[in-house]
């Protein structure tokens, strides 16, 4: 679709994607190519804190989201794939556009004003746009009425100043239809995966993942989708059921249903391998 | 059910708060530093019936806030609670006062640090630290190195060996740190901080 204009956005990819989750990274790149949306990764980003840092350096947690904010150049919106970023992200901007000093400290950091006007998106908000637009219902072959449980995590809850944020509560499940896939009803899919306590407390952490892969296995879920990459990990390294269902990423579904994901050595770096299901949805070869 | 520490593990305060023990002042000191007022909070427990990780605490969340109100500074800072909660918001969605609950948490934990109270739970002390001197390392978070250093910090350079390995072996661990180019950036954001608490 060459005559088709591209829409741009500047892109936070964050240090799950750029990392441990490279195969989120990829293949929300390829959704987006088909979708002639270009993603112009932010010159040099820096992490935008993540829940260690503002535990407990509040000063650092308070700045590093900023530097971001000033690497984004105008009229382009910035997105984070990171629900956990963008709030990091979008929380920094509203107290800059409500802190006069906080903008003079901006400025006198990173040399430049700052922009009030920068919109700043994640990657749930395109895709309900592109949902509104009717975009998947061209996504061939579809998921072949793959039973998925939708696991949104703590991606909904926001501290009180962002509570009149957009919430994209149910659009996984929305796309999910469209894409011919099995949306499932179940009780956990915004039970918080644990977070940092898969890594220093994981008897905790351990018992919510059990929790929610007891809950996905009580609705005969074949897999769990998550909006974020760090719940992704958590719940594939803190399972301990026997069962193990696999646990995806919403790009890789959305590459999926376009039929791209076999070969592309995604699937291969998955903890609890989904590649038996794949093949036996025929979704890969 | 009280225990022999004298926490009540089942989700009341203990029976009796010591009135001794509380310090003006204190209430005011976490108030500022989250940005919250506390006092506004009436006690529904709305946030401990949603918090996923409330049994894990010694206090439920509406009772921290509890102990901040009454400036029971010692039981506060001490508490176990203030590192487990991980900062999800679930509670704040919930609760009626829109109180924010993560600020506060923030609040007490940095409160505990400066001061020096005791920390109930090192071991998430310690891996909030190897995380940050990542960030300050290298601009963004070096998970391998992250593991490594946390497993030394606490002693235990074993622990969660088979994950490591098959963490590495499914390559999700790079061996080499994705790095920001224009670290003198980075680094003055902790020398900021630095400097600006030996003003404080
Ligand atoms: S939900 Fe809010 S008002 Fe109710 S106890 Fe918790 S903090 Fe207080
Ligand atoms: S923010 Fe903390 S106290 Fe509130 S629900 Fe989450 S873990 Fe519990």
């Amino acid at each position: 679709m060459p005559d088709k204009k591209f829409l741009e956005f500047s892109y936070f990819p964050g240090c799950s994607l750029e990392t441990t989750a490279k195969e989120n990274n990829r293949s929300l790149y390829t959704f987006c190519e088909r979708h002639n949306i270009a993603l112009k990764e932010l010159d040099d980003w820096n992490c935008c804190g993540s829940s260690s840092t503002h535990s407990i350096d509040h000063d650092p947690a308070k700045w590093l989201p900023t530097r971001n904010l000033a690497l984004a150049p105008p009229g382009r919106p910035l997105m984070a794939a990171c629900p956990n970023c963008y709030m990091r992200l979008k929380l920094a901007h509203m107290i800059l556009n409500q802190n006069g000093d906080d903008r003079e400290e901006y400025k006198r950091l990173w040399g430049r004003d700052f922009d009030p006007d920068l919109r700043i998106i994640t990657f749930f908000e395109l895709l309900s746009d592109l949902a509104e637009a009717g975009a998947f219902e061209t996504h061939k072959p579809g998921l072949k009425g793959m039973r998925v449980a939708a696991y949104y995590g703590c991606m909904l809850a926001r501290p009180p100043v962002m509570r009149h944020e957009r919430n994209f509560y149910g659009l996984m499940e929305k796309v999910l239809l469209s894409l011919g896939a099995e949306p499932l009803k179940w009780g956990y899919s915004a039970r918080c995966c644990g977070t940092f306590l898969a890594a220093s407390r994981p008897d905790i952490a351990a018992r919510s993942v059990a929790d929610i892969m007891a809950g996905a296995e009580q609705v005969r879920a074949e897999c769990i989708v998550t909006a974020c990459a760090m719940c992704q990990m958590n719940l594939e390294i803190r399972s301990r059921l026997p069962g193990k269902t696999p646990v995806f990423h919403f790009s890789e579904l959305l590459a999926l249903s376009l039929g791209i994901g076999g070969g592309k050595g995604w699937f291969r770096r998955h903890l609890i391998d989904p590649r038996p299901l794949l093949r036996a949805r025929k979704l890969i070869g | 059910m009280v225990e022999s520490d004298g926490k009540n593990r089942l989700g009341a305060l203990p029976d009796c708060i010591e009135m001794t023990e509380t310090e003006p002042g204190f209430t005011t000191e976490i108030n500022r530093r989250s940005g919250v007022n506390v006092d506004l909070c009436w006690q529904c427990k709305t946030c401990s019936g949603g918090c996923p990780f409330a049994e894990s605490m010694d206090y439920h969340p509406n009772q921290i806030i509890r102990l901040v109100q009454l400036g029971v500074k010692n039981a506060a800072l001490s508490s176990s609670s203030i590192w487990i909660c991980v900062g999800c918001h679930t509670c704040s969605t919930a609760c009626p006062q829109a109180i924010d609950m993560a600020a506060v948490m923030d609040a007490l934990r940095q409160t505990a640090i400066t001061e020096g109270a005791a920390i109930a739970e090192p071991h998430i002390h310690d891996f909030h630290k190897e995380v940050v001197n990542s960030i300050h390392r290298y601009g963004r978070t070096h998970k391998l190195e992250i593991m490594l250093r946390y497993n030394l910090a606490r002693r235990n350079p074993f622990a969660d060996f088979n994950l490591g390995l098959r963490m590495l072996q499914k390559r999700k661990l790079d061996l080499l740190p994705s790095k920001v180019r224009r670290m003198p950036d980075i680094r003055k954001l902790f020398k900021k901080k630095k400097a600006a608490s030996h003003a404080g």
